[in-house]
């Protein structure tokens, strides 16, 4: 393997490190909300472009005595520029529910557009999206938090400025507003270097502390994309908690469209 | 599951740099114990019945992902009934994926429809009615498909050759739902090309916005059999199934709001003697989180018609109730009751599940009939209502 020289990985610190400098946002006569969208608007803007990708999820589920159940979901995502993300989710464990698969067309408010498919059946079934506080598979992630994170989902509000794990962070509240979300608001880290989310705290529809997510192992790709290979979900109330891990991200694939489609939903596996 | 990633010989590779070809196998086998509480109609038929059965599926992806094979085999062996012990190639087919169209040679299974209790526009497969009287296993169909895939919507064109015979439990069976036999070697056919006639489908179907919509036409042969009596043996007179040519319309929609699923089946056939319509209608309302838990129960109501009086299932109401726990274990409860308008007679349904460490699901099924009205088609129900208990391994 040919050594790299350094100098140029520096100067490439340094150019980036200008191009995108710490503390570029401007919050000052903002209102917290102006601050908090400005933020969140930062965050999006930042995760723009990347066209589409595919990655490989594996879930571990635990019980308050520590009991384990493992799920494997292969993810597909294409970015739609003014709309919310197409995603097809594969399921291929636990293997009574392998070959199922989901086909999901984000919105922002307006409610996702969602189909099943039923490998037993080979049936495709349209469903409602009523469903966002339920769990995913059994998890402590609800359908809302596994879901595409459009901007318009929610209204904002900057609270303050914190040193989470050794990063300096932006607290932003954020508040659901499309229908039948289970909290009344989360409370997001995100850190000012990057703008990438580094924790966030649930608080249920009674206002009262539900669950803490925790992002580990950010890696970049394609030179801007930020993502996390470690989630970790603990729900306080239960003592349940699950861990979800990330591999194999591969960025603007092939993939166009007709691989989102409900002729695609039928014949993926 | 036994995930293979074959790479393509070395002489290949040339052609295939870093690509690879998936094959797959997966499937399950199943243990099933029934129980049936009412005395037999025949003394031939017993009360209690295991059964095993088998589903392997193999999956093969081409190196360019635009070529599939799949297949998908199904044996049963029963202790009791010999028409139940059989075999099917549920799926065997060469799929070849392009921008705007898809096309499908060998054995397929294909599903249309929207409605939960009964399933009137689906048509392609043949229904497998030994396996269960919900009219949901089906036998693997011959064809070649050909989708177009447009913005206006998909349009699929099929060839069907090659007819398959409904399945229907032999002497030692049960459930029945005639007290006589059907005998299936005695197949009665319109056509004098009997299970040979070709058979043509086609259907379009769109998403637009909150509605899902599909229009199809089906020409060729009936897939169920009107019955006729022979009393060529007195002492054991039987019902021959006659398979005549019908067309057949079908539309469905579903209409998905944010709570609420509408719904809509209908039919127009015409060649089983005089033509008849047929419709399905009703919604499906989900709550979620029930009672503060992490459970939800969706409400189905569904409104059944059909223009022949003869049919079961002709002005009837279906109400059901589908819970999810959204446990670990994913456990399900799905409840039924179907009733009679014209004479209240009811039939009743429940099909419970739950996954047993990571690659086993138990199962127990419940139908019958109550309330049966002397001479509703249902009435063998009556006698034959069963227990079901199945344990699954996965593959």
């Amino acid at each position: 393997m040919r050594k790299k020289p350094f100098l140029p990985l520096l100067t490439g610190l340094l150019l980036s490190t200008s191009l995108n400098p710490v503390y570029a946002l401007q919050l000052d006569g903002l209102t917290p909300e102006e601050a908090g969208l400005k933020i969140a608007a930062e965050s999006d803007r930042r995760d723009t472009g990347f066209g589409n990708s595919t990655a490989n999820m594996t879930m571990v589920l635990r019980n308050r005595k520590g009991e384990e159940s493992v799920r494997q979901i292969r993810n597909k995502t294409l970015e739609v520029p003014g709309d919310g993300d197409k995603s097809m989710s594969i399921f291929d464990e636990p293997a009574d529910v392998k070959g199922t698969v989901s086909l999901t067309y984000s919105h922002g408010l307006k409610p996702d557009d969602q189909w099943l498919y039923l490998p037993a059946l080979k049936r495709v079934k349209r469903i409602n999206s009523k469903n966002k506080s339920g769990p995913f598979m059994g998890s402590e992630f609800a359908f809302e938090d596994i879901g595409s994170q459009e901007i318009g989902k929610y209204a904002y509000k900057y609270i303050s400025d914190e040193v989470y794990n050794g990063l300096d962070c932006y607290i932003v509240e954020r508040y659901p507003q499309y229908k039948f979300s289970g909290y009344t608001r989360q409370v997001t880290w995100i850190d000012k270097a990057e703008f990438r989310a580094q924790k966030i705290d649930f608080y249920d529809r009674k206002n009262a502390l539900l669950k803490t997510l925790k992002f580990n192992n950010y890696k970049k790709y394609l030179d801007q994309y930020w993502r996390a290979h470690t989630m970790n979900m603990v729900n306080h109330q239960t003592g349940k908690s699950t861990t979800l891990r990330w591999d194999n991200f591969q960025f603007r694939t092939d993939l166009t469209e007709r691989d989102f489609d409900q002729s695609a939903l039928k014949r993926i596996r | 599951m036994i995930k293979l990633r074959l790479t393509a010989p070395a002489g290949l590779i040339f052609f295939f740099i870093a690509s690879t070809c998936t094959a797959d196998w997966s499937g399950n086998i199943t243990l099933e114990g029934r129980h049936f509480s009412g005395e037999a109609a025949s003394a031939r038929q017993s009360n209690n019945n295991i059964s095993l059965s088998a589903e392997p599926e193999f999956f093969y992806q081409f190196p360019d992902s635009r070529d599939n094979i799949v297949f998908t085999s199904f044996a049963r062996i029963d202790q009791t009934d010999s028409e139940r012990s059989h075999v099917d190639i549920r799926e065997l087919y060469w799929q070849k994926i392009a921008r705007d169209w898809e096309l499908t040679l060998g054995i397929n299974k294909i599903f249309w429809g929207v409605t939960e209790t009964i399933h009137l526009v689906d048509i392609i497969n043949q229904t497998d009615s030994v396996e269960n009287i919900d009219g949901e296993d089906k036998l693997g169909q011959l064809m070649a498909q050909f989708s177009l895939i447009q913005d206006w919507g998909v349009i699929d064109f099929f060839i069907l050759p090659g007819f398959r015979e409904r399945t229907f439990p032999g002497e030692d069976g049960r459930p029945r739902f005639t007290p006589f036999i059907i005998d299936t070697d005695r197949a009665l056919y319109e056509s004098s090309d009997e299970n040979k006639h070709i058979d043509y489908a086609v259907r379009w179907s769109n998403s637009i916005g909150i509605w899902d919509i599909g229009v199809s036409h089906f020409s060729g042969t009936s897939r169920e059999p009107r019955f006729i009596p022979d009393f060529s043996n007195p002492q054991q007179p039987v019902l021959l199934p006659l398979y005549e040519l019908i067309d057949q319309t079908g539309v469905d929609v579903q209409a998905t709001l944010e709570a609420w699923l509408l719904k809509l089946e209908a039919i127009q056939r015409s060649g089983q003697s005089e033509s008849f319509a047929a419709a399905a209608a009703g919604f499906e309302y989900t709550f979620v989180g029930v009672f503060g838990s992490s459970a939800d129960i969706g409400m189905v109501t569904e409104y059944l018609y059909d223009e022949r009086d003869s049919q079961p299932l002709n002005d009837d109401l279906a109400i059901g109730a589908r819970i999810a726990l959204n446990d670990v274990q994913s456990t399900e409860i799905l409840v039924a009751v179907l009733t009679d308008l014209d004479n209240q007679s009811n039939s009743y349904f429940v099909e419970a599940s739950r996954r047993i460490g990571n690659a086993y699901t138990l199962g127990i099924e419940l139908r019958g009939a109550t309330n049966i009205a002397t001479g509703d088609p249902v009435s063998a129900l009556r006698q034959d209502r069963f227990l079901q208990i199945d344990f699954s391994y996965f593959f």
